[in-house]
């Protein structure tokens, strides 16, 4: 009797504060980082992406679960717009950072990746030296004029990616001859090294070992101090981990979006529990 | 019911003979393609190998006034019938520079006339008998033999086969080849780049796509009319010059070099793309940074055999003028010269009896080349091959 009234009253919190997390999470930062209104995805004819309503907050890890293809990977590339290299995508509502609409035609997409950074499903160093792939975009960018700073600024992204005591002696050696654990990490320190203000991360264990997962693990929730880490993720027991808020896919909608622990211990819609107790996905 | 083994067995008999046969029709075909290639070497090989070889003949050159005039009468009588013309028309010129050899006597090694150089490698010759006498004792005496063909390398072509060379020729090719690399390449580079990394997808391109492999199957002396009414009759360009045939074979070549690079952008795995994309590289530094380099081996590659490949055209040539006789080295681009190719093709068409080695020998300089280039390409894809 009284979990209904609760529940009735919950499900008008929500729909009056679209875009916020159901429950909130007391240890959580609640300073906004990006907000996303009414977002909706087209690849060609098909909707991928049904009126998307989330707050991710600042120095978090948001976590975005769901069976495959419910969307959350083409969530995700909305936010640094790498959706636009995928011909025939057509996207509609509003992606806010900072104020600014990150799909508005004054956006420069490459001003927004250099605040917004990625790492990706397989680890993906250029094929380059160690040091080169981390130098490369720091250098571009103009971060660094002097040798010495950026020396410095290669050494610190290493140490952030807890790389450094592993390649030090081997700066020079390529990218590609490391372990793909190691190289998920040099692919991280590769994004932070142009100080990005949100990591997004898209699957970034799932070709990886279970010792190399967990590194990457401890290490999210290292760089969230610092950064802003979105992920998507196909194992429930990392979101459960790692992440302080938790968004829930389905067939291009988000259908929950809550505080982790009450996403896996209290969920608050049917679909989600489904998923959570393994009854698809 | 199941079937036993021998039943199984039984059946496939016929299957197993079928495959053997297919295999041994296929290894005779090799066979017979091998076959071919050893009898076009060993033919260009026995014919081409004496033209690295000259008779020369040593002589007593009297220098006398005579001379000034004629170069035949510094020679004796009896031995400048076995003398090359070509040198003999030189002697008057040496003395006009030297005035001071007057009057003085010299024992020199000259090139001999191809009659007894055709004579001596055992080929059918005009001399009449007691010229084959002289010629044989001269042999015994050691003061006539086939030593190394310098002139052959160092000479342009002359209408005295012992005199005609490939040099001009060489010199022409490398030439016309700087300037089809100097337009081809970039051009090809950076049309494949266009169409593959940043033009859309949509029917325009997919028609500019269509054309561009339908204009690698062209025949090529249509370029060679193209060559003639644009860049020679619209534009003036020098005929016969090594620019305009660099121009022409750049049309031709162009197809060729934008496929290869097209093929080699599109072997470097979007990750890479992406990777580069997601740090804030603008579109132009993904392909500069990161692309480009790892296309450059497809694309050096691709240009060697698009090169090798204009290097032995000799059609569009013939419409251009560049087929013709050309006895200097073209002193610039504009200059009339020729190529290699040509030249093979003048020869093959003289008359004389010693024009033949000639023709094989030229056959195999640009043998010899166009298989360094396709070696140079091999080492180039292989030492630069990478793995993701």
């Amino acid at each position: 009797m009284n979990m209904q009234v609760a529940e009735r009253e919950r499900l008008s919190m929500s729909s009056q504060h679209a875009g916020q997390p159901v429950t909130r999470n007391d240890s959580a930062n609640h300073e906004l980082s990006i907000r996303v209104r009414d977002l909706n995805l087209w690849y060609g004819q098909s909707q991928a992406l049904k009126n998307i309503n989330l707050d991710i907050f600042q120095k978090n890890v948001t976590a975005l679960i769901g069976p495959s293809g419910c969307g959350k990977s083409t969530f995700l590339r909305c936010l640094n717009r790498m959706n636009d290299l995928i011909p025939g995508v057509r996207t509609e509502g509003l992606v806010e950072m900072d104020g600014r609409d990150v799909n508005a035609a004054k956006m420069d997409e490459v001003a927004l990746r250099r605040r917004v950074g990625m790492v990706f499903q397989k680890p993906n160093p250029f094929p380059k030296s160690i040091f080169e792939n981390v130098a490369y975009a720091p250098r571009m960018h103009d971060m660094v004029s002097r040798k010495a700073e950026q020396d410095e600024l290669v050494e610190q992204a290493l140490r952030d990616a807890g790389l450094w005591n592993e390649v030090k002696d081997k700066l020079q050696q390529p990218g590609t001859s490391l372990s793909g654990g190691q190289q998920q990490r040099l692919c991280i320190a590769r994004a932070i090294a142009v100080k990005p203000d949100v990591i997004l991360m898209d699957e970034p264990t799932s070709a990886l070992d279970p010792i190399s997962t967990a590194t990457i693990e401890d290490l999210m929730d290292k760089l969230k101090k610092q950064f802003t880490i979105v992920t998507v993720t196909h194992n429930m027991q990392q979101a459960a981990r790692v992440a302080d808020y938790t968004a829930f896919f389905h067939l291009g909608e988000v259908i929950e979006y809550n505080d982790t622990r009450m996403m896996f211990s209290n969920p608050h819609t049917k679909k989600a529990e489904d998923y959570i107790t393994g009854r698809y996905g | 019911m199941s079937q036993s083994f021998d039943d199984i067995s039984a059946q496939l008999k016929r299957r197993h003979r079928k495959s053997s046969r297919l295999k041994w029709i296929s290894m005779g075909a090799l066979g017979l393609a091998g076959l071919f290639l050893v009898l076009f070497f060993a033919d260009m090989l026995s014919k081409g190998l004496p033209a690295f070889q000259q008779a020369y003949i040593e002589v007593e050159l009297d220098y006398n006034e005579d001379a000034q005039r004629m170069g035949r009468a510094a020679l004796d009588p009896e031995v400048s019938r076995l003398v090359s013309r070509s040198f003999e028309r030189l002697i008057p010129g040496m003395l006009r520079d030297d005035p001071g050899l007057i009057g003085t006597t010299e024992q020199r090694w000259v090139l001999a006339d191809s009659e007894v150089d055709q004579y001596l490698k055992g080929h059918r010759s005009r001399l009449s008998e007691d010229e084959r006498e002289t010629v044989d004792e001269l042999v015994e005496s050691g003061r006539l033999e086939l030593q190394f063909n310098t002139t052959f390398f160092t000479e342009g072509d002359s209408k005295m086969p012992e005199r005609a060379g490939i040099l001009a020729a060489a010199v022409g090719t490398v030439m016309t080849m700087l300037v089809t690399l100097a337009i081809a390449f970039p051009i090809g580079v950076m049309t494949a780049v266009y169409l593959e990394e940043f033009a859309p997808d949509n029917r325009f391109t997919q028609l500019i796509e269509i054309n561009i492999n339908n204009l690698a199957a062209i025949p090529s002396i249509l370029f060679g009319l193209l060559g003639l009414a644009i860049f020679i009759n619209f534009f003036g360009v020098p005929r016969s010059s090594a620019l305009v045939g660099g121009m022409t074979l750049a049309l031709m070549t162009l197809p060729v070099i934008i496929i290869a690079t097209r093929t080699a952008l599109r072997s470097v795995p979007d990750s890479i793309r992406h990777a580069a994309f997601g740090v804030g590289c603008s579109r132009w530094q993904v392909v500069r940074d990161h692309v480009l380099p790892l296309a450059t081996p497809g694309i050096m590659t691709g240009s060697i055999i698009g090169l090798a490949q204009a290097m032995g055209e000799t059609a569009p040539l013939i419409i251009i003028g560049m087929v013709a006789f050309i006895p200097d080295v073209g002193a610039s681009f504009t200059n009339a010269s020729t190529v290699l190719p040509a030249q093979i093709f003048t020869w093959a068409g003289e008359p004389e009896r010693a024009f033949v080695e000639k023709t094989a020998g030229g056959i195999l300089v640009l043998l010899s080349i166009l298989i360094a280039l396709n070696a140079a390409a091999v080492v180039l894809r292989k030492k630069f091959e990478r793995r993701w």
